[in-house]
């Protein structure tokens, strides 16, 4: 069937060319990333099944049925055809409801919260797997990164070893901010009193664009950090690197470097006061502050009133 | 020493000098340029004598025509400061590469995004949305005016107002720092301490009681106005998708006015609704803000649609294709955008099944927005397309709009969204809607009403120039901005590091430019227009052969609209009278009820703007004085009987004389 064979490869030539542009969106290196991308893409070619017949009819229309071609058959009573009403309310409907299947599947594939169950398309995530847990805080205006496990803590800089789940863990110091690496995962809102989730996988090593996607103020633009993917022995390397340093982050730390402050140089910390991400989730860094999960079982602490 | 202080800060509150800003050379010079063009004016209007008709024939006229009209030029006004925001921010994203600053500090753009949001949306879109619909609803179905005149004359000041607040946050103090929608916790009193967001709040207050009320004036209008024979399914889609769009201001705008409202107790009382702290979540404040946003753009989109109707059946001197289906699409798009709004912030954390949720409720709006289209195609389908400006500006529009729809549907896909999600595609997208949908609608209305509120067409060649210009201008700086959101560039910033971004905005630069050659086209066309009017004169009331009431009347029309109430037989009811050999009575006519002009509409909404000047700047005594003086005048309103009068029989005996004339010499 060559016409068919012939139709299919033009519907394929918008994907191509946007799958040709080589931006990050739909080249991502990280699988999250790439799975979105493709989605971008899919989603497009299957709504320009209906928009490019849409907008070639307009202009054949509009050439044809000019004023002055009265060769062209005019009908200036026709209103109504249940054909074609049937016809114009049902394409749109086929294509959403394609749509629909796939938004419906992918965004509970790629649910943000949901752990990781591939790497790539041709690896699973082996059993057993444990994922590297980041925290991230941001701040006004840099981003704060705890990794609980290794007991370090950065200051705009991500260092994670490619071809390992990251579980982050996020939230905010005072303005609503979001968290977003482009070429490994979409965005998700760093809200403060708040702890929001991210899980993604880099597959290749190289240094990458993040950033705050939400402004937040005057510090804004300058909210960026880089995201470096590095294989499992450079990481474990970097981890020891910064475990020897002496600065330690503790609460007083802490509160030290929330004040806002703009284009901060990269820090390292070779330990980290644990709880501490959970501290400023709970908004009580501050030395006597009540923590907001305990604030809900305070009347319990409360001598309960004299019985009668 | 400290009783003169507190003195002063009883009156002036925390206004002082500084709060002017002559230290920023290009608000300098902004303030003196307005200050001296307003001299001009003032000057102007003095020496020739119009303060007595400006006062008695527009500020306090209740006619709904003379409403309709002063919205569009407040709406254009607007639309020049809100451009003038929007090329600043294009050269300053175009330059800010490699460790320049630009010429814009963060602590200026920043307002200048948030101000260029605010005032397009509210003060240009609104407006001129709100003014077509004015102007044209009571005419296309053959009312005299709309129900409540003196409410349609207050409505419009309390809008004129709001966007004068905003005007002035430019010369004292300055405007908010925070997006259009002034998100907290960054829009608390903790994050943003000065008066930028208290002029956000009182000015879109002001304004939002005059929407909300227009909105109910025009509902009742519709609904209970119609002329005889008129019944729901025979009303112009004009007419429908503004009961639609009314509908939806009635339902949403009360929800903006109340989430602002939580967020002035916030500021203002020290309340806890939207903090951090004390059980306070500014999510809520995001949930309630887009259950109005949403609706929002669609009640900017109804009535382009129906303009767009309007036009695509009188060029194509045709039959609008599936009436019917055209009116359950606005009824079910309608119905729909309150169940979408989340769609806004799945980024925010919901679960895959909520997000799912809301990204195909957003989907489906697509079938009958789909739909919509797929009718004027074949509206336009064996007709005979007549090319004028307003048909240039439909076929514009399809063309355009559907990329930006699919755009859209594109963003209602949760995971695609959350790459991207406050990406400059999304900017790419929503303008593409707006400008492609809502602006190109609304021009097309403009040029399409502009002969019957003035008796002369607007000059074609310039009007063409404006359509190539904004169409062309609208790719060229659009078009980057989707590439850029591909690449990952997030949208307010204001400085850049990677300098292969740079290229990307400085032709959307360019294509502001253009933009800017259409916009200054359309306003040489206005000029042209005037100085050509006689050439450009139409004497029939139709010039474009049109198919709707309005076109039976003279252009202008008459104060009363219309001698006899029409008889509606058809829902094309002008076409349907033309074929069937209408004649228009000459004689037999009577006095005519009508409202009478007030100064009470003008009097209320300006004390309503000091007193929101004077909350803005903690002027706790002027602003007590200010809401005094308000209850006082609406009371004192209340006893003024003198309402309405009668145009006597022998006015409107002249007034269709003439029109007799006119028609007889034109044959």
């Amino acid at each position: 069937m060559p016409p068919l064979k012939h139709l299919r490869g033009l519907l394929l030539l918008p994907a191509t060319l946007l799958a040709g542009c080589g931006t990050v969106l739909l080249n991502a290196p990280g699988d999250i990333a790439a799975q979105q991308g493709r989605l971008i893409v899919v989603s497009t070619v299957l709504m320009l099944l209906i928009i490019v017949p849409v907008i070639a009819l307009t202009i054949f229309f509009a050439w044809r049925y000019r004023q002055s071609n009265t060769q062209a058959t005019y009908t200036p009573e026709w209103n109504h055809s249940t054909q074609l009403e049937l016809l114009i309310w049902a394409a749109p409907l086929l294509i959403i409801i394609a749509l629909g299947a796939v938004t419906w599947i992918s965004t509970h594939t790629l649910d943000p919260y949901r752990p990781l169950r591939r790497l790539d398309a041709a690896r699973p995530v082996m059993p057993g797997t444990k994922p590297l847990v980041v925290e991230v805080i941001a701040l006004d205006w840099k981003w704060l990164f705890i990794y609980p496990e290794q007991g370090i803590a950065t200051v705009n800089e991500l260092v994670a070893p490619v071809d390992v789940p990251i579980q982050f863990k996020i939230t905010a110091s005072t303005v609503m901010n979001s968290f977003y690496i482009p070429a490994l995962a979409g965005q998700i809102y760093a809200m403060p009193g708040m702890q929001t989730q991210l899980h993604a996988v880099m597959n290749q090593p190289g240094e990458y664009e993040g950033f705050s996607a939400n402004y937040s103020g005057a510090g804004f633009s300058g909210m960026r950090f880089k995201f470096r993917g590095v294989g499992i022995v450079d990481f474990d390397q970097w981890v020891a690197a910064t475990k020897a340093g002496t600065q330690t982050l503790d609460r007083a730390g802490y509160l030290q470097i929330e004040k806002p402050s703009q284009r901060d140089a990269v820090r390292r910390y070779a330990n980290v006061e644990p709880e501490l991400f959970q501290a400023v989730v709970n908004r009580c860094v501050g030395a006597g502050a009540v923590c907001m999960n305990q604030a809900m079982h305070a009347p319990a602490a409360h001598p309960e009133p004299a019985q009668k | 020493m400290n009783t003169s202080s507190d003195l002063q800060g009883l009156i002036f509150g925390r206004l002082t000098w500084d709060a002017i800003p002559f230290h920023e050379p290009i608000l300098l010079a902004t303030f003196i340029a307005v200050g001296l063009g307003g001299i001009a004016l003032l000057a102007a209007m003095t020496y020739f004598r119009v303060w007595g008709t400006f006062w008695r024939d527009w500020v306090t006229s209740i006619d709904h025509k003379k409403i309709g009209i002063m919205y569009i030029v407040l709406g254009l006004v607007m639309l020049l400061r809100g451009f003038s925001d929007a090329i600043m921010m294009r050269a300053q994203q175009a330059f800010a590469f490699g460790g320049s600053e630009g010429f814009l500090p963060p602590h200026h753009y920043d307002q200048i995004f948030t101000a260029h949001g605010v005032i397009m949306i509210f003060f240009v879109a609104m407006p001129l949305v709100t003014g077509l619909m004015n102007f044209v609803v009571p005419l296309q179905i053959g009312a005299r005016d709309v129900s409540f005149p003196f409410l349609n004359n207050f409505s419009f000041w309390m809008t004129a107002f709001g966007a004068g607040l905003v005007m002035m946050s430019l010369f004292v103090g300055e405007f908010a720092r925070t997006g259009w929608l002034a998100y907290p916790p960054l829009s608390g009193i903790a994050f943003s301490p000065d008066v930028g967001v208290d002029y956000y709040i009182w000015s879109l207050q002001i304004a939002g009681v005059g929407t909300l009320l227009s909105g109910v004036n025009l509902i009742a209008t519709i609904v209970k106005m119609r002329a005889p024979g008129m019944t729901l399914m025979k009303m112009p889609v004009f007419t429908w998708t503004a009961l639609c769009t009314n509908v939806l201001i009635v339902a949403a705008f009360p929800v903006l006015t109340a989430v602002l409202a939580l967020l002035s107790l916030d500021r203002y009382a020290g309340t806890n609704f939207f903090t951090n702290d004390l059980g306070g979540n500014a999510m809520m404040y995001v949930n309630l803000i887009w259950i109005w946003g949403h609706p929002e753009v669609y009640i900017l989109i109804l009535p382009a649609f129906g303009i767009f109707s309007e036009v695509v059946s009188t060029f194509c001197s045709k039959r609008l294709f599936g009436y019917a289906s055209m009116v359950y699409a606005t009824v079910v798009i309608t119905i729909l955008s309150y169940l979408v709004w989340l769609h806004h912030f799945f980024t925010m954390g919901s679960g895959a099944s909520v997000n799912s949720f809301f990204g195909i409720t957003t989907m489906i709006i697509s079938i009958p927005t789909g739909a919509k289209i797929f009718n004027w195609l074949f509206t336009m389908y064996r007709g005979r397309i007549r090319f004028e400006l307003p048909m240039m500006w439909t076929i514009g529009f399809m063309i355009t709009f559907v990329i930006g729809g699919m755009t859209g549907v594109l963003l209602a896909v949760p995971p695609a969204d959350f790459v991207l999600h406050n990406s400059l595609f999304l900017i790419a997208h929503f303008h593409n809607v707006i400008i492609g949908g809502v602006l190109f609608g609304l021009l097309a209305g403009i040029t399409y009403w502009f002969p019957k509120a003035f008796g002369y067409k607007l000059d074609p060649f310039w009007g063409k120039c404006s359509f190539w210009f904004w169409i062309v201008g609208f790719w060229v700086a659009f078009t980057p901005l989707y590439v850029l959101g591909l690449m990952g560039v997030t949208r307010r910033m204001s400085r850049f590091e990677d300098p292969s971004l740079q290229i990307w905005f400085q032709i959307a630069a360019v294509g502001a430019v253009l933009i800017a050659l259409g916009i200054a086209c359309f306003l040489i066309q206005l000029v042209v227009s005037y100085i050509r009017r006689e050439s450009l004169r139409d004497t029939s009331g139709d010039p474009w052969d049109g198919r709707t009431l309005e076109w039976s009347t003279a252009s202008p029309p008459p104060a009363y609209n219309f001698a006899f109430t029409p008889r509606v037989h058809d829902n094309d009811a002008w076409a349907d009278m033309k074929k069937h050999g209408y004649v228009r009575p000459t004689g037999g006519f009577i006095a005519i009820h009508m409202p009478k002009n007030t100064g009470a509409g003008f009097i209320i909404a300006a004390l309503s703007a000091v007193c929101g000047f004077a909350l803005i700047w903690h002027m706790w005594l002027v602003a007590g004085a200010a809401f005094a003086a308000l209850l006082l005048t609406i009371i004192v309103h209340t006893f003024n009987y003198k309402r309405d009068f009668h145009i006597p029989a022998d006015d409107v005996v002249r007034v269709e004389g003439a029109r007799t004339r006119l028609l007889a010499g034109h044959v």
